[in-house]
């Protein structure tokens, strides 16, 4: 972490691309500031997860340079992974194994140190009311609780940089309240926050700067003032602008761009 | 054809499992079909030229006493019967757990017995096919050589399947009412495994005790045996006189098998959909660890990776009654050396490569497991680590689960005879590590659950993996007889494992 530069972007991507039969990524060129909460929006099959699977390393682009806080992800993906997390919309868990054992296996990935650890790990399963359910197999979990091991298990190690796939689908208003109040608060702490959701209210209540990607291209970004300004009606709201965007082919992004 | 009719459902059931299989076989390859057609029919035909060369070669029919040819077709029927109870029984216990589209036929206003008597009609010709697979090429040879009369043996193997069906249906039933839901499923896989080798293991033991050796063959043809059971005309013979085509003795079987089925359906219809709707809400939700929390251990990427596998491994139930299995196999061969303590090599010979072909065995089983059965690749792949970490702490947890399994009874050996435990050391060793690495090389992300269907991701791996511990087995035991053939089948390993690294597929 300490030969990162400090006033990078927490994340830079150029001219990335990804194609599988057809493009998914194309030519696509994002920059989050450090400790931003920037929510990416775009329709079923944009290309939103292949970018941040692409940024977690967890696929090989094609083409292109990603920079996680000055590191290059491609050149030097463990070090650019010692300080990312990343939350799937399918929580990537043991059914075999206890909360508690998992977040130690992931301490363990991370290399934190077990005594710092577990202090880290009582604390997230108590934020996130999983301390009674703490030495039970993850097995008979709700996707809720599921989804908030998960999340645990991201902030466990403490990463600069959290990237989160549709995080709140299918969680109950409780569960989906405890993981936004988990992230603000690590925003407010310094954290750089990217998460993809298909609620627009989440991203216009909770994120700072929102993009909108269709086609494997970003078509839109900015803050959700600058966003209404250049949709051109100061009352729209952001499910508005983005049906505008998605919905009206080049014409609608072109205009929207002028 | 009235909507939700039994005849509906039996329709609805045949095209899912039609279009299952062709899809396991066809892998959406239509051009397939001839060469599938042509592997079935060669296998048909050599099924045929063996059943024909035993029974016109090496079996002098018409010298064989008739009550030896009962007891050698009964033990063979037994034999075959709790292979039928056991497979039948992870099938019923399947059927009940399965959720697939059982939600949808449990909401909507068909009556849930239908599907039900269709499911377990479906288990009971699954089992029947794969016993006839085997027995059918000696029937129809047995028809050509003594006339028609022994193809009533299908209707007897029909029969047998459907009293397996009954026995399975039964206990899944009584394990259903007396430990619960949340306990049947893994209380079935391990009884199951138990009744499958339980017979045949139960002749060899008899084998072992009574004529020194571990053929089952030894203990049907034995004079005692024949002399101590009763005469021709006994309905003990029933069954084996039914499957060498018997007429009236193939309708008092068919009587007592189909009947048995249609009682036990009778029986236990009604209470299929509470139990299916049982099952649907058992998780493993409350089960609580250990009393008291665990502190976090300190270690290596790799070592955390390492434990995380083998506490994987150790809770899997699935892995469970598969080891089960394989250590019950190994229990007669333990048992011949227990008796043979210090007499002689001959017991040892056994040993060898029975240790070692199991040990292939689980070592490909346990690698599928931890290489494709990851439950959480992302989570690792997202790790800062390199991916040949992840790799090497895999192939460490497999070998060391493997060596913990056969560890006791290779020190046992060591005892009787230090040569061949040296021996199967190193021979297991080599056997674990090819089928290892053949399942490094095929390795396609799969979800931990499906185990079962290992074998239909790679054809190739399956084949190779088991000839690769039979050619291991057979340089150990080679070896162990100072043999110099044992460079044969070292050299015949080396090619398969060659052969299995240029077949494998380029982007593993």
């Amino acid at each position: 972490m300490s030969d990162t530069v400090q006033d990078e972007p927490a994340l830079k991507i150029d001219s990335l691309c990804k194609a599988f039969d057809k493009p998914a990524v194309n030519e696509l060129g994002l920059r989050v500031a450090a400790g931003e909460f920037y929510a990416l929006l775009g329709p079923n099959g944009a290309g939103k997860t292949t970018t941040l699977r692409m940024v977690a390393g967890l696929l090989p682009p094609d083409r292109g340079a990603i920079s996680i806080f000055g590191i290059d992800a491609l050149r030097h993906p463990v070090e650019a992974k010692r300080i990312t997390a990343w939350v799937s919309d399918e929580p990537m868990i043991y059914d075999k194994l206890s909360p508690h054992e998992y977040l130690e296996f992931v301490a363990g990935l991370w290399g934190v140190e077990p005594r710092v650890a577990e202090i880290r790990s009582a604390e997230l399963l108590e934020l996130l009311g999983l301390a009674a359910h703490a030495h039970e197999r993850c097995g008979g979990f709700s996707k809720g609780m599921r989804q908030k091991v998960a999340l645990a298990g991201a902030l466990v190690h403490n990463p600069r940089l959290i990237i989160l796939d549709e995080p709140l689908t299918g969680l109950d208003a409780g569960s989906a309240r405890q993981v936004k109040s988990v992230l603000q608060e690590r925003v407010a702490g310094g954290v750089t926050v990217i998460m993809t959701t298909h609620i627009l209210e989440v991203a216009e209540r909770m994120a700072e700067r929102i993009g909108v990607i269709d086609r494997g291209r970003l078509i839109a970004e900015g803050t959700l003032e600058e966003l209404r300004l250049r949709s051109g009606g100061s009352g729209s709201n952001l499910e508005d602008i983005f049906l505008d965007l998605v919905g009206g082919g080049e014409a609608a992004v072109a205009e929207f761009a002028a | 054809m009235s909507s939700a009719s039994l005849a509906w459902f039996a329709r609805h059931e045949v095209g899912l499992f039609w279009r299952d299989w062709s899809a396991l076989v066809l892998r959406g390859k239509p051009a397939r079909k001839i060469v599938v057609g042509l592997i079935l029919a060669a296998f048909v035909i050599g099924m045929h030229i063996v059943a024909w060369l035993t029974m016109t070669g090496a079996v002098d029919l018409a010298a064989v006493d008739p009550k030896a040819v009962l007891i050698f077709v009964s033990g063979c029927a037994l034999v075959s019967l709790s292979l039928m109870v056991s497979q039948s029984l992870e099938m019923v216990t399947r059927a009940f757990y399965a959720r697939a589209d059982l939600d949808l036929i449990l909401t909507s206003p068909a009556p849930p017995a239908r599907i039900f008597i269709i499911r377990i009609c479906a288990i009971a010709l699954m089992s029947v096919v794969m016993s006839a697979v085997l027995v059918a090429p000696f029937l129809n040879v047995m028809a050509f050589l003594q006339g028609p009369v022994w193809l009533l043996g299908y209707l007897a193997l029909l029969s047998m399947s459907a009293l397996a069906t009954a026995i399975a249906l039964t206990i899944a039933i009584c394990l259903f009412a007396t430990i619960g839901p949340k306990r049947t499923r893994i209380a079935a896989q391990v009884i199951a495994a138990i009744i499958g080798a339980g017979f045949a293991i139960a002749m060899q033991l008899v084998a072992v005790v009574y004529f020194g050796n571990m053929s089952r063959l030894s203990v049907l043809t034995s004079p005692e045996l024949t002399a101590s059971l009763p005469a021709h005309g006994s309905p003990l013979w029933i069954p084996a006189r039914a499957l060498i085509g018997d007429a009236s003795a193939v309708l008092l079987f068919c009587l007592a098998g189909f009947g048995t089925l249609v009682l036990s359906i009778w029986a236990f219809s009604s209470r299929f959909s509470m139990l299916a709707l049982s099952t649907a809400g058992v998780t493993e939700l409350g089960r609580k660890m250990s009393a008291r929390p665990t502190r976090f251990r300190a270690g290596t990427i790799r070592r955390t990776l390492r434990r995380k596998e083998l506490v994987l491994l150790a809770r899997d139930p699935w892995l469970l009654s598969q080891t089960l299995m394989q250590m019950l196999y190994l229990l007669v061969p333990a048992f011949l050396l227990w008796r043979n303590f210090g007499a002689e090599i001959g017991a040892v010979i056994v040993v060898v490569p029975v240790i070692v072909m199991a040990s292939g065995q689980l070592a490909g089983g346990l690698a599928w497991l931890t290489l494709c059965g990851e439950d959480a690749p992302d989570l690792v792949q997202s790790a800062p680590m390199r991916a040949s970490i992840s790799l090497q702490a895999k192939i460490e947890a497999v070998l060391i689960a493997v060596g913990l399994a056969v560890a006791p009874i290779v020190v046992f050996l060591g005892f009787v005879d230090l040569g061949a435990a040296v021996i199967t050391t190193i021979c297991l060793i080599l056997s674990a590590s090819a089928a290892t690495a053949m399942q490094v090389w095929f390795r396609k992300q799969a979800k931990r659950v499906h185990f079962r269907h290992r074998h239909a991701s790679s054809k190739i791996a399956t084949f190779a993996e088991a000839f690769s511990s039979i050619c291991w087995a057979g340089v150990a035991v080679l070896l162990a007889l100072d043999n110099p053939l044992a460079v044969v089948s070292a050299f015949f390993a080396l090619i398969v494992l060659m052969f299995v690294w240029l077949a494998r597929p380029r982007d593993a």
